[in-house]
């Protein structure tokens, strides 16, 4: 009988054989798919398990981590919550992440080029490693003003330094609270997700850089800038009028009230707020122009890619009765919050559209810094002069036009209001864009429902005080 | 010419890798401490104290019982379960609130050792389990489909291969894998030779005769029973292969495994396109990403292996609580990914060892109801393993099986400690010293302690009476019949031709006087059995010498230091 039992004998080498060799194979052809598997919670939980750095406003951590005795071991809590959620976004284990915790995420939690060092000592002296901690550029000032300011009014408000760049305020209402979906009970963070996305106000919305409006009147600014650059000034006379009947269309422009004249001063449009001058100034420039301008300030370019802003946009082929419309900010023109920011801060900045940016500085766990961001011109937008006459215009229709309601004492302000009709079902967008120059700031308020009817008037009382206040806030 | 190989105990070297064995599952159980918490909790020692004792306690019965058996089998399997009982600890530590079923465990493993110690002081010769031929096989028949009866199986996971009574549940194929070991044993030793008569010749191989399919249709029809009704392939794989296995070894005839193989293709094919279930197996086993739902398992586990790697997380560091049922089916997922792909080697070659070391016991068996409960019992266990961690492995569809001696359970790891105790009988018999030259007078009216199992240790000796004479096979094999009375009254049997070299002449093969040499052992040397005290051969010889004044201890000296076997070269025809 010992030659079957040797042949059994090899047969059951080659089972344990084929074990091992099948076991082999699956670790040196399997293992890339297996962890990249979007199933995988080994490779979230790892993630999940790691002392994440800090993001601090000021000095201020807005979210942190502290141990607790789970299995994830470190809990992230964001001690402001709902104030700093569209900057922050969540960490989330059902949900992964959004926001700086998304785009910080290799800093945050140890894992980015510049701490391969660290980590090499870390893992040599058994230390756990811990996450860099990422400086935000906001002003806890400004973004309490600006929250507060717009209250249960679903808006955005955007504010930046705009000698530099930096993002002072991004608030965006109403917003949410990030501690819910990072909750290590599952199953309430699964609920708090559901609840979010369902709720039809959009409380994970950042209104201020992840969705587009129609601009309204904020954009005359846009087409203003187009008009200098074209060889116009501040006092060119342009046809206004009551009304203006649209090129190749029965379909009629009117204004809110009388601009002052068939033919009024650049200015007097701007201060106005004259939609008819501004509609034919538009057809006279052409969308060429238009574009080119918009495009200068930024428009068709994604921005600030930390919190991932979307692009801003122009039409690309309208025909004269829609360059009309898109002159003033109508038809399809839709900008972010952030991008009419920019739109004000270029002008504020003789011209120079300086590049948004959120994160200042990130720095390792033994506060050696890791990277700084340096102010990066974004582009010129227009000349100096040009820009210069564009301040003065704003600054008149804050001190005489459909702005006054922005007005601080000692500060030279300028601004621009806008009321975009969206679809007619809806209440108008209100909007206010402006500068200050101490400090030096420009601002952009966006208020998705004012509870007004459609008065264009409605962008300078509501959104114009907001405004106002996050600039004195700022002092 | 034979070599005559005689074994070394090799006690100290069984006591040194035992240690080894202890100290591989407390070095988990106390990394895991440190791991998990920073520092070692209170009466940290109290577990590992309490498996020392249980592991020496287990080692000295057996030194005592079975001085020969094999000394590595026991360490091995310390090793094994002390790696279950840490990885289970460990399990236990994730989760909320943190479970206890590592201390439940130890105590089950301290119950197997009383089970195992026991079996090795009872049983002492598996011969005596030759009887009872059709007992064995119904006992084990209905222990296979017990899992089938209404109120008493359970399904867990698809697959009904439990019993639960009250909050007990058992899965019984730990125990009829066992228990059909010995009932096909018994069964082949007694009909290989009509089995193995072979009927028409077909593409060069000998078919057998029609009428002898009987035993295997019955063992397929079951095994198909098995796979459609308690729906677990493992199952039905492991006990059709361990009866087709038996089957071609005591017959010797390839035709036997073929028709076996082809069967065992015919069952997954019926069961394929007959039953939905099947066919959800083998799609669960090909594509499991699928349906990442029902595979939720399975895909766990491979999940847990890739991150394991190489050399794994180490003791707590991975996330093995992640894969459901981790301290049972999926254990080995759980050690391979802590430990990781090195670890799970080296756990799957200490089965293997265990495989090997049974698997030589059986080719140096020099009968055949052990040499075929030896091949059966490491053949099953060597399947069992495979089929499990193969499972889990995704090489073969997954089943419910346990990982033997790793995997949590009071009922498979009983079992388990049943088949080990089985396993060191055979070892021993088949190591301990088989010649005897009656030249002592005063051996005879010598009494030996043992002389209580005397029944017991009149078969082992006139088992090892070996008569050499047959040269012809054929012959040899007829010859080979057991007496049926050959437990009660010491008769000869002739197992199988042990080398024509060791001489007729040497051989005195009579009922009467049932002691002979086999093979040459160095002249000169005292003996100090008697052919009256047939279990001289079981005892202790070094111990009657010296009791005897005679040299101390030579007997069991080692002729081949290498302690390899290396008769059956000639056993063989």
């Amino acid at each position: 009988m010992n030659g079957p039992i040797r042949k059994v004998s090899v047969l059951v080498m080659v089972m344990f054989l084929a074990l091992m060799v099948n076991m082999s194979y699956s670790y040196v052809f399997r293992t890339e798919s297996l962890r990249s598997d979007p199933n995988n919670r080994r490779v979230r939980d790892a993630e999940f398990g790691t002392d994440r750095g800090d993001i601090l406003v000021g000095n201020t951590p807005v979210a942190t981590s502290s141990a607790v005795n789970d299995r994830y071991q470190f809990q992230r809590k964001y001690p402001q919550g709902t104030l700093y959620a569209p900057v922050t976004g969540y960490f989330s284990f059902m949900y992964v992440s959004s926001a700086l915790e998304q785009s910080q995420n290799q800093a945050l939690t140890g894992q980015s080029d510049a701490q391969f060092l660290q980590r090499m000592v870390d893992t040599a002296t058994g230390k756990t490693p811990v996450g860099a901690t990422v400086q935000t550029t906001l002003d806890a000032r400004a973004q309490r003003a600006a929250y507060s300011a717009l209250g249960d009014r679903p808006g955005a408000v955007v504010a930046m330094d705009y000698s530099t760049g930096a993002v002072l305020a991004m608030v965006s209402t109403p917003s949410y609270d990030p501690n819910q979906l990072a909750s290590h009970d599952l199953t309430a963070s699964q609920k708090a997700w559901s609840s979010l996305t369902n709720n039809s106000d959009q409380p994970m919305l950042n209104r201020s850089a992840k969705n587009v409006y129609p601009p309204g009147s904020t954009f005359k600014l846009v087409t203003s800038a187009a008009a200098l650059t074209d060889g116009m000034s501040s006092s060119s006379m342009i046809p206004a009028g009551k009304s203006y009947r649209l090129p190749n269309s029965t379909a009629v422009i009117n204004n809110a009230d009388d601009c002052g004249g068939s033919s009024i001063t650049l200015a007097q449009a701007l201060k106005t707020s004259c939609n008819t001058a501004y509609a034919q100034l538009g057809v006279r420039l052409g969308d060429d122009k238009i574009r080119a301008q918009a495009q200068k300030f930024g428009f068709g370019a994604t921005q600030l890619a930390d919190i991932g802003a979307v692009a801003s946009r122009f039409p690309a082929n309208p025909d004269a009765a829609q360059t009309a419309m898109s002159a003033i900010g109508q038809f399809e023109v839709a900008a972010t919050p952030l991008q009419m920011c920019m739109v004000a801060a270029g002008v504020a900045n003789d011209g120079v559209v300086m590049e948004p940016y959120i994160v200042s500085q990130v720095r390792g766990a033994d506060l050696n810094v890791l990277s700084n961001h340096n102010p990066r011109q974004l582009s010129v937008a227009m000349s100096a002069t040009d820009a210069r006459q564009l301040q003065q215009m704003m600054v008149g229709v804050v001190q005489g036009g459909t702005g006054t309601r922005a007005q601080i004492s000692g500060v030279t302000v300028g601004g621009k209001t806008g009321t975009a009709r969206s679809d007619g079902k809806r209440p108008p967008y209100a909007w206010f864009v402006a500068w200050a120059n101490d400090p030096k700031v420009a601002v952009a308020v966006f208020v998705q429902d004012s509870g007004a009817t459609t008065a264009e008037t409605s962008g300078g009382r509501f959104a114009g005080p907001i405004a106002k206040r996050v600039i004195e806030a700022l002092r | 010419m034979a070599e005559i190989v005689v074994y070394r105990k090799r006690g100290f070297a069984s006591l040194v890798m035992l240690l080894i064995g202890v100290a591989l599952g407390v070095a988990g159980y106390l990394i895991t401490m440190l791991n998990q918490y920073g520092k070692l909790a209170d009466g940290w020692f109290v577990g590992p104290a309490i498996w020392a004792v249980v592991a020496l306690v287990a080692w000295a019965v057996v030194r005592w019982r079975l001085p020969y058996a094999d000394p590595l089998l026991l360490p091995s399997v310390v090793a094994l379960n002390g790696i279950g009982m840490a990885m289970i600890y460990r399990l236990d530590q994730s989760s909320t609130p943190v479970m206890h079923s590592a201390d439940l465990q130890l105590m089950w493993a301290i119950g197997s050792v009383a089970t195992l110690c026991a079996v090795v002081f009872f049983l002492r010769d598996h011969r005596r389990l030759q009887r009872f031929t059709y007992l064995w096989f119904i006992a084990g028949m209905v222990l296979l489909l017990m899992p089938l009866m209404p109120g008493l199986g359970a399904e867990s996971h698809g697959a009904q291969i439990w019993i639960r009574i009250g909050q007990f549940s058992f899965q019984p194929a730990e125990i009829a894998k066992i228990v059909l070991s010995i009932a096909f044993a018994a069964y082949l030793t007694e009909k290989r030779d009509v089995l193995a008569l072979a009927g028409h010749r077909f593409v060069g191989i000998d078919l057998p005769r029609a009428r002898d399919l009987g035993p295997i249709l019955i063992m397929w029809g079951t095994s198909l029973i098995v796979l459609v009704f308690e729906k677990d392939l493992g199952t039905a794989l492991l006990f059709f292969g361990l009866f087709v296995m038996m089957l071609y070894v005591a017959t010797e005839r390839p035709s036997w495994a073929l028709l076996g193989f082809l069967m065992l293709i015919a069952m997954g094919v019926l069961g394929y396109a007959a039953f939905d279930h099947v066919r959800v197996r083998f799609e669960s086993w090909l594509t499991p990403f699928d349906d990442y739902g029902r595979n939720l398992q399975v895909i766990n586990a491979q999940f847990g292996l890739a991150s394991g790697g190489l050399f794994g997380t180490g003791w707590g560091q991975g996330r093995p609580y992640l894969t459901p049922l981790s301290k049972n089916d999926f254990i080995s997922a759980a050690i391979g990914e802590e430990l990781g792909l090195v670890g799970l080697f080296a756990v799957i070659l200490i089965f293997l060892v265990i495989v090997a070391r049974v698997l030589r016991a059986s080719l140096a068996s020099r009968e055949p109801f052990g040499k075929l409960l030896a091949a059966g019992l490491a053949f099953v266990f060597a399947l069992q393993v495979f089929v499990i961690i193969g499972g889990v492995t995704r090489l073969l569809p997954l089943t419910g099986l346990t990982t033997p001696f790793v995997s949590q359970g009071g009922s498979s790891l009983i079992s388990n400690y049943l088949l080990l105790g089985l396993m060191l009988t055979i070892t021993h018999q088949v190591r301990h010293p088989q010649v005897q030259v009656p030249t002592d007078e005063f051996a005879t009216f010598t009494t030996d302690r043992t002389e209580q199992m005397a029944t017991v240790g009149a078969v082992g000796a006139v088992a090892s009476a070996r008569a050499a004479t047959a040269r012809d096979d054929a012959n040899e094999r007829l010859g080979a019949r057991p007496d049926p009375d050959a437990l009660d009254a010491p008769t000869e049997f002739v197992s199988e031709a042990s080398g024509a070299g060791v001489g007729a002449s040497q051989t005195n093969a009579s009922a009467d006087a049932p002691t002979e040499l086999v093979g040459g052992q160095p002249s000169g040397r005292p003996a100090s059995e008697s052919p009256w005290q047939p279990d001289a051969s079981d005892a202790k010889p070094s111990a009657w010498a010296s009791l005897n004044d005679d040299e101390p201890g030579e007997e069991t000296q080692a002729l081949d230091p290498l302690d390899v076997p290396v008769k059956d070269e000639e056993a063989d025809k």
